[in-house]
């Protein structure tokens, strides 16, 4: 049961970074919260399954039309709404959180919930690993994760496009002088952030079933493991994943089912109080903490 | 009798991420010194300041405070021990009077402890203290929200609100920066009258010929290193202050 | 030929609000008009509306007073995604008080009120160092974790909640005593936010650093704010769990954090009238669209992006605007 528990634990692990990267990856670079997160992750996968369900698509056309949607509807929410009011956190959050809730609440409102709104699993076939039953689809989860998080590593640090994100994290006013256009950085970062939770719930949605309220679930996730970690620190989300996965998946096999939010609640406020900053987030040691 | 530092700072380290800002910087500072803290620009000096009035905490290293360690010590409670700083970006509150930018000095804890100092509401302190600094009393220049008052008046408001906490020690970080000569003749004579009441003072500038002017003694920055501490004559005299400033500043 | 708006003070507002003698009976009541014409208003209303819309109207005050709860701690630079929380904990206090102990609504809900402030300010309490963004995230993530603290622990009726409360005597009670609360709020926290002590709270969100530069302790001034804001929330909570004689895990429903951010962000945040003017919009309206359902909370989503891009300021700046000045159209280039 324990090598059961922690396999498992890894595969939700996996599950807790691919929700929280791409929130994360935005607020890293542009310093954008984008509480839509959840509403976009969500979207994506309505558009996936009406396209494959309605218009009869094929499954890679529908993949590529709703990452690249996703991605375009990312950066036209920078350009017409973020970008007017650039600077004002408050607004930022307000602002991003409504486009959110009018997103969610317009699909509870059609009452698209129930078992059949799901997306194909990858593969049927499932492996026994020392003992334990796994299905590809989780498999895939994990192998995408540890791929994308390797990706994204290589990415910011050995590409041109990712050096001028890491300039602009550390100092946009810098990062400017050099000729780096910060408007274009930034709806590209909001824009990226949005085709990786397309690209997560292409991955995770098979697992259960499309929901609106799944939609507020994962920002739930993806700020708990960015606020233990740290924000805007990709290393964090990576460890902070693995705190989270563990505590959960453990709490559940030997405590309760019930108590998995709990153990997250926990974390969250014990965390805080220890290191206010979150695990491994340095570089706003001095703005957003005293 | 033998004067016992006001100030110590021993051995001060900080560094952020890789990057060693500070290094194994110690100096004393005895009552009633005038210290005048130079450097390149990005050579710690800020830092500095943030380090003995902790808003950043140090990697290693400790300072005292009339023999009391504060290195410890939230950034509020060395303010209420009888330190005040001022900051080198004026952020005042934009939308208020001039006057009622006073109230945050004025509502501290520290006017509790002082008890007896001054009497009066806060806004009539305030408007005293203001004039104390050169805004004219009877114009209506206090009254003006501070978002429409000019650079000099904006650094006098910054040094009437260090002034409101009636500290032993000040730390004006670049109070000149930004002022035309005639505003810096101006504020001299402010800060000479705080001298003359016995209060000890760190100015960090880079306006060096006003500073050697007023200044007992002079540390030199570089690199987050003490290269020089001394007479204002023997430091620019220092061959490691020659190549630091010729080096870093050709001009 | 190039225009630009020129704003100019009304005399009357110049006249009234700088010289101390009030030269005639136009200029007290320029002065008063628009502080009495809500009392008064607020103080008729249950006379003239039937019985839904007075129901209506104790759910406009309570939603006023969160949107001022949100608005103080808005204020002091603490934005809350999360008044639920300060709703659903005075809620469960006053539940629990009354369900267990028996205690009459008149001890429950002042208990509740304090009680409920002081478990909000204590929960909070490790976030207060957090700025920003970090502070609204851990507030929107808090209650909805609340729901499953209780689902899971089954404390407090655990999914079925506590029900059969003791009401208020009547509708008349219910409706003048939480109209009072909503005034002497409204009024009262609205001198506090003006007198030294708002201006520190308002300070910490301006510049903490220049405030803790005076000495001093900006997280205990953070902690009053948060207990102030939490004690409105809970009364509010602590209220309506006599009006509807239930207290559940509903009371952590999204609607109590989103609806109090709509008002305040429409009616314009920062004034606490602004707040509460927007509830007195908002909730009305929602009512008015019973019949689109889920569609309402659409229609506040979108609502909140056009009034954060299109009219910032909110309505009641707007308003106070026209009141107290003139514009005109000046020529500035030929």
């Amino acid at each position: 049961m324990f090598i059961g528990t922690t396999l498992y634990a890894l595969i939700n692990t996996s599950i807790l970074a691919l929700m929280a990267i791409g929130f994360n990856l935005t607020f890293g670079i542009s310093g954008v919260a984008n509480f839509a997160y959840g509403a976009i992750y969500i979207l994506a996968a309505y558009c996936i399954w009406g396209m494959i369900n309605l218009l009869q698509l094929p499954y890679l056309l529908a993949v590529a039309i709703a990452v690249l949607g996703n991605m375009v509807l990312g950066a036209l929410i920078y350009r017409f709404v973020l970008l007017r009011i650039r600077g004002q956190a408050l607004s930022e959050v307000i602002a991003t959180f409504g486009i959110g809730l009018a997103i969610l609440e317009l699909f509870s409102y059609f009452g698209w919930v129930g078992f059949e709104y799901t997306l194909p699993v990858f593969s049927d076939r499932s492996f026994i690993i020392a003992g334990t039953y796994i299905d590809f689809q989780r498999i895939a989860i994990a192998g995408f994760a540890a791929v994308l998080i390797f990706g994204l590593w290589i990415f910011t640090h050995h590409t041109s496009v990712g050096l001028a994100f890491r300039g602009i994290a550390q100092d946009e006013r810098t990062a400017l002088t050099f000729g780096i256009d910060s408007d274009r950085i930034g709806a590209l970062s909001v824009s990226i952030g949005a085709g990786l939770a397309a690209l997560a719930a292409l991955f995770i949605i098979p697992l259960g079933s499309i929901s609106p309220g799944e939609g507020y679930d994962v920002l739930i996730k993806a700020l708990a493991v960015c606020i233990i970690g740290g924000l805007g620190s990709t290393g964090g989300v990576v460890l902070a994943s693995f705190i989270v996965g563990f505590a959960e998946r453990f709490t559940d096999t030997y405590i309760g089912s019930h108590w998995t939010m709990i153990v997250s609640l926990a974390a969250i406020l014990i965390v805080l109080t220890v290191k206010p900053s979150g695990l491994l987030g340095k570089q706003k040691e001095l703005e957003e903490r005293i | 009798m033998i004067k016992t530092p006001i100030l110590q700072v021993d051995n001060l380290n900080k560094s952020f991420g890789g990057v060693r800002a500070i290094r194994q910087v110690s100096f004393d500072l005895m009552p009633g010194e005038l210290l005048g803290v130079i450097g390149p620009n990005g050579s710690g000096k800020t830092t500095l300041v943030n380090l003995i009035t902790r808003f950043v905490k140090p990697t290693s290293g400790t300072v005292a405070f009339k023999g009391q360690k504060i290195s410890h010590l939230p950034p509020y409670k060395i303010v209420r021990l009888g330190i005040a700083r001022t900051f080198q970006m004026v952020k005042p509150f934009y939308h208020l009077p001039a006057y009622k930018n006073m109230i945050i000095p004025l509502y501290s804890p520290r006017m509790k402890q002082l008890a007896g100092g001054r009497y009066g509401d806060r806004d009539a302190i305030a408007l005293d203290l203001l004039e104390e600094v050169g805004f004219e009393r009877d114009s209506h220049v206090a009254y003006k929200p501070a978002g429409a008052l000019p650079q000099g008046y904006l650094k006098r408001l910054e040094l009437a609100k260090a002034l409101a906490l009636e500290p032993d020690l000040f730390i004006l970080d670049e109070l000149f920066s930004g002022l035309s000569l005639a505003e810096v003749a101006s504020i001299v004579p402010i800060i000479e009258k705080i001298r003359l009441q016995g209060k000890t003072i760190i100015m960090i500038e880079h306006r060096l010929k006003e500073l050697f002017r007023i200044a007992d003694r002079i540390i030199v920055m570089n690199n987050g290193q003490k290269i020089a501490d001394g007479l204002a004559e023997e430091v620019m005299e220092n061959e490691a202050v020659k190549s630091a400033y010729l080096g870093a500043e050709a001009d | 030929m190039k225009k630009r708006k020129e704003r100019i003070d009304r005399g009357i507002k110049a006249r009234s609000s700088d010289i101390f003698a009030l030269l005639s009976w136009r200029e007290m009541l320029y002065l008063s008009a628009p502080r009495m014409l809500p009392i008064i208003g607020c103080l008729t209303l249950p006379l003239i509306l039937g019985p839904y819309w007075q129901k209506v109207l104790l759910s406009v005050a309570v939603f006023a007073l969160l949107a001022i709860s949100w608005d103080i701690l808005a204020q002091t630079g603490m934005v809350s995604l999360g008044q639920a929380l300060f709703f659903g904990v005075g809620a469960y206090c006053a539940g629990v008080m009354n369900h267990y102990f028996g205690l009459s609504p008149f001890i429950t809900l002042p208990v509740a009120s304090v009680l409920g402030g002081l478990i909000c300010t204590l929960l909070l309490l490790p976030v207060l160092r957090l700025r920003g963004i970090y502070f609204s995230m851990v507030t929107l993530i808090i209650p909805l974790m609340m729901v499953r603290v209780i689902e899971a622990t089954k404390v407090f009726g655990g999914t079925e909640g506590l029900s059969g409360m003791t009401p208020l005597p009547s509708i008349w009670i219910e409706l003048y005593l939480v109209i009072a609360v909503l005034l002497a709020a409204l009024f009262g926290f609205r001198r506090m936010m003006d007198s030294d002590y708002g201006l520190i709270l308002k300070g910490i969100s301006d510049n903490d650093r220049s405030v803790i530069n005076a000495g001093i302790n900006i997280y205990q001034f953070k902690a009053q704010a948060l207990f102030i804001a939490g004690s409105i929330g809970s009364f509010c909570g602590a209220f309506m769990t006599h009006v509807y004689m239930f207290v559940g895990m509903p009371v952590f429903a999204l609607d109590y954090s989103i609806l109090p951010i709509a008002a305040a962000v429409v009616g314009g945040p920062g004034t606490l009238a602004g707040a509460a003017l927007g509830a007195f919009l908002l909730v009305p309206m929602s009512e008015a669209l019973r019949g689109l359902g889920g569609l309402r909370i659409v229609l506040y989503g979108v609502f909140l992006v056009i009034f954060i891009i299109a009219l910032p300021e909110g309505i009641f700046h707007y308003m106070q605007r026209k009141y107290q000045q003139f514009e005109r159209w000046v020529e500035v280039e030929k």
